[in-house]
């Protein structure tokens, strides 16, 4: 999450489906005396789960007020895609042997054998402590410091800790994936106030229904691997509920930053547009209940719109600060 | 190892050797136009 590597989207094969409570790592897999190709590599810092990231980033960057040289903030943004990178790898190396049995995740480079388990990790971390470290002298150490804080939270706190023990580990482990939009923006102000804790809290909010949504699909496979996701370990129902609960209470806190005057009519209404058609899908999946071989439509719609919906609210959120700075509503 | 995994083994290597530098020479180039940038603000 984010850091960085929010448990969002993509994460779904992350999310993936243990055997056991905790996945203990093992020290290296068996492989012949070939060596993993560089894509290999790649793969493990799941690119598509860093869009997200980058471009929440990139817009809490762009947003806040001040001025970064483009070099600068282009080298925070590329710490915290490396950040992401890391954190994904990290991942992957913990939880090598539940992908390993899982359809989904079974292709990537650990689980087919493809690189020693412990370079993933030597890879990871490298990755997070060049993305701290680089944050830290070039940019701004505050940065660094959420950065690193961000990485821990993913890897230890959700990865370990969390998601083989709660059902609320994506609730909490949302957290990670809110970092970007908070980093980016203190890596121009260099202080924590109150509209990069909005922006925060936003992401935190709408995880739990985009990944609940699609959590109530794919409920067989946590069922499977033991993992205590919210429609396995408290019931469709109540998942269905809370789902519903969060989308309400995302409606005003997405219009929050246009309430406390840090944003224009063009984040407020979209915003407003934006949050008020995420409820309308959230109350169908809210208040049904599945049948047998259900084609859960309203479930599918709605993570689908959710990915759109929070790229389409950050993008807002620049364009309207774009739009004050020339002055064109002034 | 066969003369075929022999093979695939040095493309292997070549084209991470090749990567490797990339990034490498990406972070050279970057960090002088971060020195760059950060004395020109003094």
């Amino acid at each position: 999450m984010t850091a960085i590597t929010a448990p969002n989207a993509s994460e779904v094969d992350e999310t993936a489906i243990a055997v056991s409570p905790v996945a203990a790592p093992i020290t290296s897999s068996p492989v012949s005396g070939m060596i993993a190709d560089w894509r290999d590599f790649f793969a493990l810092t799941k690119p598509k789960v860093m869009r997200l990231v980058v471009f929440t980033a990139l817009c809490g960057l762009l947003a806040a007020p001040g001025n970064i040289h483009p070099v600068i903030g282009f080298t925070a943004i590329l710490c915290i895609a490396l950040a992401a990178g890391g954190a994904g790898a990290l991942n992957q190396w913990w939880e090598a042997d539940i992908d390993a049995k899982m359809k989904r995740t079974a292709q990537r480079p650990l689980p087919r054998e493809l690189m020693r388990r412990d370079d993933a990790r030597d890879f990871g971390l490298l990755l997070s402590g060049a993305s701290i470290m680089v944050m830290g002298l070039a940019v701004h150490w505050l940065a660094a410091g959420l950065l690193a804080f961000s990485i821990f939270f993913y890897v230890v706190i959700y990865t370990m800790w969390l998601k083989p023990r709660t059902p609320q580990n994506i609730v909490i482990g949302g957290a990670a994936g809110a970092f970007p939009p908070l980093i980016g923006w203190i890596a121009v102000t260099g202080e924590i106030t109150l509209m990069p804790v909005l922006l925060f809290a936003i992401i935190f909010m709408w995880t739990p229904p985009h990944f609940w949504a699609l959590a109530l699909w794919v409920k067989p496979d946590y069922a499977a691997a033991n993992i205590p996701m919210m429609p396995n370990a408290a019931g469709e129902v109540s998942t269905r509920r809370q789902s519903l609960v969060y989308s309400v209470l995302l409606l005003p806190l997405s219009l929050s930053p246009w309430f406390i005057g840090e944003t224009g009519a063009i984040y407020g209404i979209s915003a407003l547009v934006l949050s008020t058609i995420f409820l309308a899908l959230t109350v169908p999946v809210g208040l049904r209940r599945a049948v047998e071989n259900d084609p859960m439509k309203p479930e599918k719609k709605l993570f689908a719109f959710s990915i759109l919906y929070l790229f389409v609210l950050f993008g807002a959120l620049v364009l309207d600060r774009v739009v004050a700075n020339m002055g064109i509503f002034a | 190892m066969t003369p075929q995994e022999e093979e695939e083994f040095k493309r292997r290597r070549k084209a991470r050797n090749l990567v490797i530098g990339l990034v490498l020479l990406g972070f050279v180039v970057l960090f002088y136009a971060i020195t760059i940038v950060r004395i020109g603000e003094q």
